[in-house]
């Protein structure tokens, strides 16, 4: 039982690392344009394809990778100058609008350049295998590779935010947007920054799941809702709260899948306890969501206040 | 003595290390026009806020007729009879100029969960937010859409909307604010008339207005009351005078 | 807020004007919803003439949106709230329909009874939470919420889960098979139809509605004259989800098949599009925004698989190449009708 808990934890991590990944830019464009954007899971869908394409192209991932990066971050840019800078002085109804075109345009354009079938990537030859961990119990190299990856991103996005020059304009603008660009500060480059780089993150936690989750069109549309989520409950505009809400979502989501059936079986038969379980376990980030809410309307970590 | 319409004590209210408003403690009593002065950024707005419930005070006591509303929000010191006008107008532009008085009216009679009669034709309503308009002489453009008003306008019915809520104490912030010489001239008359009846706390930049308006005048200077007293006691007030009266002539 | 103190003095209409009009707004929006309702009562004579039935059952399916959209209506355009999970009370609706037929109770006064509970109550829960913030948490929340709907139908392995769940009949009403035919079904489609904008007309013009409509321009200003917005943002909510789960009901039958795509956050986007594309914050825009909508939907599919794109380059060019949005645009081309 330890065992499965700490494989399912260690999976529940992993998920919260590529949330985080998908969260961090998107909770900046939030907090700091104070602008929706639907469209951003269909960022990590093109990162994915990217890694895709560029893998079967060279023949390796890592160099896959290494071109689905500024590919993703270009990509990101090219949408930002085409469509989002005029979005940003305009209502949310315009933003929502725009951006759920943009989910449809995308999704259907990944259909008709890559097909509607799923691809599939192979895990690299040096990543592959598993490391064992205490006993029996093995680990896949390459999840491990994927946390490693997401934390050391994590620490370096931790010393952008709070140890350079654009990490403190980042910040300030995410309590005050106005005031930064009062300072004289030129905004609409800072939003293409943050747009921009936003897009590479959630390109690169796509690109990473690429070999261990089927790449097909509308993969980003279930990411993109959970990143809501996380961003709810961190705290719209909060790098830290995005990082602390996605390995809590990350954690429950996993564990809950595979424990709430037998934590009921506890208290019911083991068929209605399973059926129960399964029934129940996907809402139990939403029921996080809300409670949270209920108690913290602005999230955990809130920059600047969401309730009147 | 009877006890004052209006009680303050020791109000306070700091943003970080700021304190905008730092242990203000004024009454105002019935049928009386009280009004606050102070220089730009002497927390004159921030005070109207916390009088009208849409600031919540860090400390100190608000009593209004006899009873503590300190903690209360802005709707239900409304319903005590304690309104507010806004200095920047906020009537609702795209209702007409009746409904903008009716729906004040509306809040305080009956229940406005009633889902199915027009509210625009109930009699009652309309009468009492008419009765509102005539105060302030907008009566004869009632049925005219709100933002199609001109500033002056839109400042009287600013008033008509508070009156129409059946205050018993108005809180007027700016009125004149952005109002030309002639606009101005019929506000002044009109507060001149609202006097008789309405018990009145007026912050205002305009000092003409204001010594010809007012029974008393307290004068807020980074976020504390220097002075209050008649027209006359604050004008010569030497304190005032070097404050705030002597920068506006130097000025 | 709008800034409309500049607002010319002598072309002032004297009625009170919608915030975003479009097509069809103004005080033509009665005349307007008079003819499409005729259009469509004569429909069906004139599908059978023609020898055309499947006319019918498109139009069935254009009303049963119109109601939805319409709900919406009240949230989005009256409330200005913007909610992106209304797909989840059509869906729930439907469910109703579905899970009720399963045990043996085929009624559909029983089942609509059932939908609009089940609405309100999710409506009531959902919506409290939700309207305790604004703006972009508000569009996330409601998305998650409705969200959180569609994952848990498609885990309820019992009611047919992801692939959903096949009427064996229509609904009956006091054991009768009044619904069974496609011409019947859809005549009671359009009175539930009628009946919802009769009542959403008197409703936004009642108190309750004044308030609302006075929120939505200024929360402030009404709190100031002593008005608690999220009481009555909070109960336009729940009747519009109760709406909605009417049309679930509606549209349960119409396929005879209730699945959770029905609820699917693109569902509600849809919705949000219909309303904008016909006019929020008049009853008769989202009425002819499910027209237009379905039947461009209809219409691109035809030449292309690939219909999704063309309506995803439409929204964002309407968006980016119109001042002040859809709506403006539309109500540039078209003009707002004036009395």
């Amino acid at each position: 039982m330890f065992n499965l808990f700490l494989l399912q934890a260690l999976n529940g991590v992993q998920f919260g690392i590529l949330l985080f990944l998908v969260a961090a830019g998107l909770t900046l464009i939030f907090g700091i344009m104070d602008m929706i954007n639907l469209a951003h899971g269909v960022l990590y869908m093109v990162g994915a394809y990217f890694a895709a394409t560029f893998t079967a192209l060279t023949g390796d991932f890592l160099f896959g990778l290494a071109i689905a990066l500024p590919a993703a971050l270009l990509f990101g840019l090219v949408l930002e100058f085409l469509i989002f800078r005029h979005l940003y002085e305009r209502d949310h109804l315009d933003q929502v609008l725009a951006t759920f075109g943009l989910i449809l345009i995308l999704n259907e354009g990944v259909k008709i350049v890559w097909g509607a079938a799923p691809m599939s990537v192979p895990i690299p030859e040096i990543l592959s295998g598993a490391i064992p961990l205490i006993g029996p119990l093995q680990y896949p190299f390459y999840r491990i590779a994927i946390i490693a990856a997401g934390l050391l991103t994590a620490v370096g996005l931790w010393l952008l935010v709070n140890h350079t020059r654009i990490g403190m304009l980042l910040r300030a603008g995410a309590v005050n947007a106005p005031m930064v660009s009062a300072l004289g500060v030129d905004i609409r480059r800072l939003f293409m920054l943050v747009f921009g780089f936003g897009a590479m993150l959630a390109g690169f936690a796509g690109a990473m799941v690429a070999p261990i989750l089927s790449v097909e069109p509308g993969m980003g549309d279930g990411v993109l809702i959970l990143t809501f989520v996380v961003i709810v409950i961190g705290g719209v505009g909060s790098v830290r709260g995005a990082f602390v809400a996605a390995i809590l979502v990350g954690l429950v989501d996993t564990l809950g899948r595979t424990f709430g059936p037998i934590v009921l079986r506890a208290v019911m038969d083991p068929s209605a306890a399973s059926q129960t379980g399964r029934t129940l376990a996907p809402m139990l980030i939403y029921i996080l969501m809300a409670a949270v809410l209920f108690f913290r309307p602005s999230g955990l970590f809130p920059a600047k206040g969401a309730a009147a | 003595m009877r006890e004052p319409l209006l009680a303050v004590t020791d109000l306070r209210k700091s943003f970080g290390a700021l304190a905008v408003t730092d242990g203000v403690s004024f009454d105002v009593h019935g049928n009386e026009l009280h009004a606050i002065i102070g220089p730009n950024g002497a927390g004159k707005t921030t005070l109207i806020h916390q009088l009208s419930g849409n600031l919540a005070s860090d400390s100190g006591k608000v009593r209004f007729a006899g009873e503590d509303i300190t903690k209360l929000s802005m709707v239900e010191r409304v319903r005590r009879g304690l309104a507010r006008s806004f200095q920047i107008t906020s009537i609702l532009d795209g209702f007409t100029v009746i409904e903008n008085a009716a729906m004040a009216v509306q809040a305080r009679s009956g229940s406005s969960f009633r889902f199915l009669r027009p509210a625009s034709k109930e009699r009652r309503l309309n009468d009492e937010a008419m009765a509102a308009l005539a105060r302030v002489k907008l009566d004869d453009r009632a049925h005219r859409r709100a933002g199609s008003l001109s500033h002056g306008e839109k400042r009287q019915l600013e008033i008509a909307i508070a009156l129409a809520t059946g205050a018993k104490l108005l809180l007027l912030d700016e009125p004149l604010a952005g109002t030309g010489h002639e606009e101005s001239a019929v506000l002044v008359a009109l507060m001149q008339e609202l006097k008789q009846t309405h018990t009145i706390v007026l912050i205002e930049h305009d000092m003409d207005a204001v010594f010809a308006l007012a029974d008393r005048v307290s004068v807020l200077v980074y976020g504390r009351l220097i002075a209050t007293g008649t027209p006359e006691e604050v004008r010569t007030h030497p304190e005032v005078r070097a404050a705030y009266l002597g920068e506006e002539e130097a000025a | 807020m709008s800034a409309g103190s500049d607002v010319a003095v002598s072309g002032a209409v004297p009625d009170v004007a919608p915030r975003r009009g479009g097509m069809l707004a103004g005080r033509g929006s009665a005349l307007a919803a008079a003819l499409i309702f005729s259009a469509l009562a004569v429909l069906p004579p004139i599908a059978l003439a023609i020898g055309d039935p499947f006319l019918v059952v498109m139009a069935t399916r254009i009303v049963v949106f119109a109601i939805a959209a319409l709900s919406l209506d009240l949230v989005l355009g009256y409330g200005a709230m913007v909610s992106f999970g209304h797909a989840a009370f059509v869906g729930l609706g439907a469910y109703a329909v579905a899970i009720l037929a399963s045990h043996g109770i085929d009624d559909v006064l029983v089942q609509a009874l059932a939908a609009i509970l089940l609405c309100s109550l999710f409506a009531l829960v959902t919506g409290a939470i939700s309207l305790r913030t604004k703006g972009v948490y508000f569009i996330m929340i409601t998305l998650a919420f409705g969200q959180m709907a569609y994952f848990f139908m498609v885990s309820l392995s019992a009611y047919g889960g992801d692939d959903g769940l096949t009427l064996s009949a229509r609904s009956t009403l006091f054991g009768l098979p009044v619904l069974a035919g496609d011409i019947s079904l859809f005549y009671a489609s359009l009175a539930v139809l009628v009946l919802a904008f009769l009542g959403l007309r008197a409703l936004t013009l009642s108190r309750f509605g004044r308030v609302l409509r006075g929120t939505r321009e200024n929360p402030i200003r009404m709190q100031a004259i002593g008005f608690q917005p999220f009481a009555f943002q909070l109960t336009a909510y729940v009747i519009a989800g109760a709406l909605a789960g009417l049309a679930g009901v509606l549209l349960a039958n119409q396929a005879e098949f209730v699945s959770p795509a029905y609820m699917s956050w693109q569902r509600s986007g849809e919705l949000i599009v219909m309303v904008v594309l016909g006019g929020m914050g008049t009853l008769v825009g989202p009425i002819g925004g499910a027209i237009a909508f379905l039947l461009l939907e209809d219409w691109l599919a035809h030449f292309s698989e690939h219909w999704k794109l063309g309506l995803g380059v439409l929204l964002v060019l309407l968006v980016l190449f119109t001042r002040g949005g859809i709506a403006g645009g539309v109500e540039r081309l078209f003009g707002r009708a004036r009395p």
